[in-house]
Order: structure tokens, then C-alpha cells, then sequence
């Protein structure tokens, strides 16, 4: 039997009661960093979603998979070897190249460090907020994921580690409004910020000079100022330049050459300095070399 | 509140965030119905004296979680939605099935412009025109999805 006069507070007083914890959740959470244990707390309990609604398309993958025949799998083979061996050719290159400027640099005496370790996580195709760029990928703490960490795709830089939950993480994409990174032009290492628009294949240049040498196709690289994202990973390409007489500044916008909206697997990077602080160098699949071990110690 | 009355819930609820983060093509993801905010208003005009603001509440938060938007924002928006059936819940038993999916609409109306709101208060991009597109599907979706959870309350003899 229904009771005659409700127990409890009333429905306004609930209303106010929800109302005040709402609004202190938007501040902390857009203010504090503290909370954010909360979030992967109830994160991990809703995994199972995430898991289940990601469930779909990977199955689709494997089958993919599966029913590839084998005139298929041989042109695959084949291409796949090709790229290898151009690969490999360029990767000479660049070895000596990468040694020559280590030296150089050493006699510079600049902390110039080079050498990643990285870890391929593969995203969970799930839909989440959509006024937000962001991904969800299947990689968390227990794996040494941490908060800042930057992730690439094969091509370029996708963006940044936003939340780290034990069994996933979300990935804060560059096109994310609320994203910026410090850039160079690689063409003549003109420095700017590029700002995501909320547009999936948008960034804006922040503050660029109407003299400034920058052309549309001008390939914009990290610069490694901001300390999150290791410098010399191509970042975007220059679409347009306007110059308009009303504004301080020209409008310079560029399309990220990663594939933000495409890519399968994504490489989460540890760069050297955070390995050296966590003394993790050992292991960093001998990228660690003694040289730049030296450069960080003798600054 | 039984324990088989809490499953319920709590699964219906499962599902609806469930859907909410199912991968759809690119064009169809401004028509996706508000799955959470529909089962919340079902629950509330079903269990009047039981569901109320602090599920909406709850509803709201753990799916801030799961799509990974602001935290609070739909915590925020849910409870006033919540509260706002919960005051007209009483009317909408009475109304007939288009007066209801018109009030239905309404509710949902106010639980995304109050989402709107906290978007563009904490500098966030706002979405353009096809933001209420949801709201339109939501409510030509409300009969049928009213009926199949009604039907799902009575087959599992929810009390």
C-alpha cells in the first residue's frame, strides 16, 4: 500500500540536493584533477560496456579476417613486404643521420634526447560524446598508461592521454577544442600553436604574423616545447592562409595528417626522459644509448 | 524496493547506455534517440513513488562515465528532467498516447537545452541545429518503447 504522505525530502528539496552535487561535479571535474579517481572508479564498472558495445566490430575484423582468401592474403604479403624493404632502406639512412646529430649536438652540449619506447593499443570502436573529439582505447594503467601520455598512429601525432582508467584510457584527439600543441614549420621551424576547432579535420594557427613564411602544404612537425609530445612528429598539413586587412593575425588552418577518424591501432610513446625518471631505460628496447644517457646527466 | 525491482532498473538502464555508445554509421549518430533520458522518464511515470530525482541523478552521472563528456553535466540535466516528470507525472497517466509523446518531447526538449546550457557556460564547443533531432525521434519512439518496457515489467512481475 502506497503511503499517504511521502517519506523523505520532497521532490524540490532532492531536486536542489542532486542540483548542488551536479554542479560541484562540472566544477571539479573542469578545474581539480583530484577527482578524476571517481571517474575511473565507476569507469571500470562500466567497462563491460565499453567491451560489449566495441564487441560488434571487432568480430567483424576477425571474420574479415577469417575469409581472406589467399590470393588476397599474397597481395597483402607482398605489399606489405615492398614497404618493408623501403622501410628499412630509409631506416639506414636515418640511423647514421640520427647518430651524426646526436654527435653534433653533444658537442653542442645541448640535452638533446632522443629514443622511445612504445605500446600499440587498438581502439574500441564505441560512440562517445559527440561534441567531444575524443577515442577510448583498450590500453589503461595496468599497463604503465599515464595522464599527458602522447599517442601517434602510423602516420602523425592523434593526441594525448586525457583519462587513464586500469583497463582503458581516453585519448583527447588534436582536433579537440579544448587542445592545443606548440608546432614548427619543418620547412623553416617557424613556431605557432596549433588549436583543435572541433572539427575532425581542422586545426587553427594561433598567432601567426601576416609576414610570417608559412605556404599552404607546409608540413607542421611538434616542436617539443610543451613537454607532452616528443619533438619532430609531423602533425598536420597547411590547407589555407588568409590574410585579412581587419585582423591582427593571419588565418592559418591545417588538417592533421593522421588519420584521426580511420586508424584501428594507435602507439602509445614513453619518451626517454620519463623513462630515465622512472629508471625504466633498460628495457627501452636499446633506444637508450649511452650517449643520450649522458646528455640528460650533464645538462 | 525489492532486490527484483532493482535489476530491472539497473538492467533497462544497462541497455540504454548500452545503445548510447553502440558504434552507428556517421549520418545516423544526430538521430540516435535519447536511450537514458527515455527509460528515466518511463521508470519515473511508472514508479512515481519509487524513481525520482536521485535515479535520474544516478542515471545521468554513469553516463557522463560512459560516453565520457563533463562530469556532472548530464547528472545535472537528468535530475532536472527527473524532477520536472515527476511533477507532471500525474498528468501524463491521464493524457492519451500523442498528448503523452508531445509532453515526452517537452521533458526531453528541457534535459538538452539544460545540457546546451552547461555546454556553452563552461566554454565548450555548441553543437548546432541537429542537437534536438534526438528529441524529435525520442518522442515518435516513446509509445512503442513505453509498451515493450511495460510489457517487460509485467512478464518479469516487477512490483
Amino acid at each position: 500500500m502506497k503511503p499517504l504522505f511521502n517519506r523523505g525530502p520532497s521532490a524540490i528539496v532532492r531536486l536542489v540536493m542532486a542540483s548542488l552535487v551536479a554542479l560541484a561535479l562540472i566544477i571539479a571535474d573542469l578545474h581539480y584533477r583530484e577527482f578524476d579517481a571517481l571517474r575511473s572508479g565507476l569507469a571500470v564498472t562500466l567497462y563491460p560496456l565499453h567491451f560489449l558495445a566495441a564487441l560488434p566490430s571487432r568480430l567483424a575484423r576477425n571474420i574479415e579476417n577469417q575469409v581472406a582468401d589467399k590470393a588476397q592474403l599474397r597481395a597483402e604479403n607482398k605489399r606489405l613486404h615492398q614497404e618493408n624493404l623501403t622501410l628499412s632502406a630509409r631506416l639506414q639512412r636515418f640511423d647514421a643521420l640520427e647518430s651524426e646529430n646526436e654527435r653534433l649536438r653533444n658537442l653542442l652540449g645541448s640535452a638533446f634526447k632522443v629514443g622511445e619506447r612504445v605500446l600499440i593499443a587498438e581502439l574500441l570502436q564505441v560512440d562517445l560524446d559527440p561534441y567531444r573529439q575524443q577515442v577510448l582505447v583498450d590500453k589503461g594503467t595496468l599497463s604503465g598508461v599515464f595522464v599527458g601520455q602522447p599517442v601517434l598512429d602510423a602516420n602523425a601525432v592523434m593526441g594525448q592521454v586525457e583519462r587513464a582508467n586500469p583497463l582503458t584510457s581516453t585519448v583527447l584527439l588534436i582536433t579537440d577544442a579544448r587542445h592545443s600543441l606548440p608546432v614548427k614549420v619543418n620547412r623553416n621551424g617557424l613556431r605557432s600553436i596549433a588549436t583543435g576547432s572541433g572539427l575532425i579535420d581542422q586545426l587553427n594557427l594561433l598567432h601567426v604574423p601576416k609576414k610570417a613564411d608559412i605556404r599552404v602544404g607546409d608540413l607542421l612537425v611538434t616542436s617539443g616545447l610543451g613537454g607532452t609530445y616528443p619533438p619532430g612528429y609531423p602533425v598536420a598539413r597547411v590547407t589555407e592562409v588568409s590574410i585579412e586587412p581587419g585582423k591582427r593575425f593571419a588565418t592559418v588552418t591545417a588538417e592533421p595528417t593522421a588519420r584521426l577518424d580511420r586508424s584501428h591501432e594507435v602507439l602509445m610513446v614513453w619518451s626517454l626522459p620519463r623513462l630515465m625518471e622512472e629508471g625504466a631505460v633498460t628495457d627501452a628496447g636499446g633506444v637508450g644509448t649511452a650517449s643520450s644517457q649522458h646528455a640528460v646527466l650533464e645538462p | 524496493m525489492s532486490i527484483r525491482f532493482l535489476w530491472t532498473i539497473l538492467l533497462t538502464l544497462g541497455v540504454a547506455w548500452f545503445l548510447t555508445i553502440l558504434p552507428m554509421p556517421t549520418w545516423a549518430i544526430g538521430y540516435r534517440p535519447q536511450w537514458a533520458a527515455l527509460t528515466i522518464v518511463f521508470w519515473v511515470t511508472a514508479f512515481p513513488d519509487r524513481v525520482g530525482v536521485f535515479w535520474a541523478f544516478f542515471a545521468g552521472l554513469m553516463l557522463d562515465v560512459v560516453t565520457g563528456s563533463l562530469l556532472g553535466l548530464h547528472a545535472l540535466s537528468f535530475s532536472i528532467m527527473g524532477y520536472l516528470t515527476v511533477e507532471l507525472q500525474h498528468r501524463i497517466a491521464l493524457f492519451l498516447a500523442w498528448q503523452q509523446a508531445l509532453s515526452v518531447w517537452l521533458i526531453l526538449t528541457v534535459e538538452r537545452l539544460v545540457s546546451l546550457w552547461v555546454l556553452s557556460a563552461t566554454n565548450q564547443p555548441t553543437p548546432g541545429l541537429s542537437y534536438w533531432n534526438a528529441t524529435i525521434v525520442s518522442m515518435l519512439l516513446w509509445p512503442w518503447f513505453a509498451a515493450l518496457l511495460r510489457a517487460l515489467v509485467r512478464r518479469l512481475d516487477v512490483t
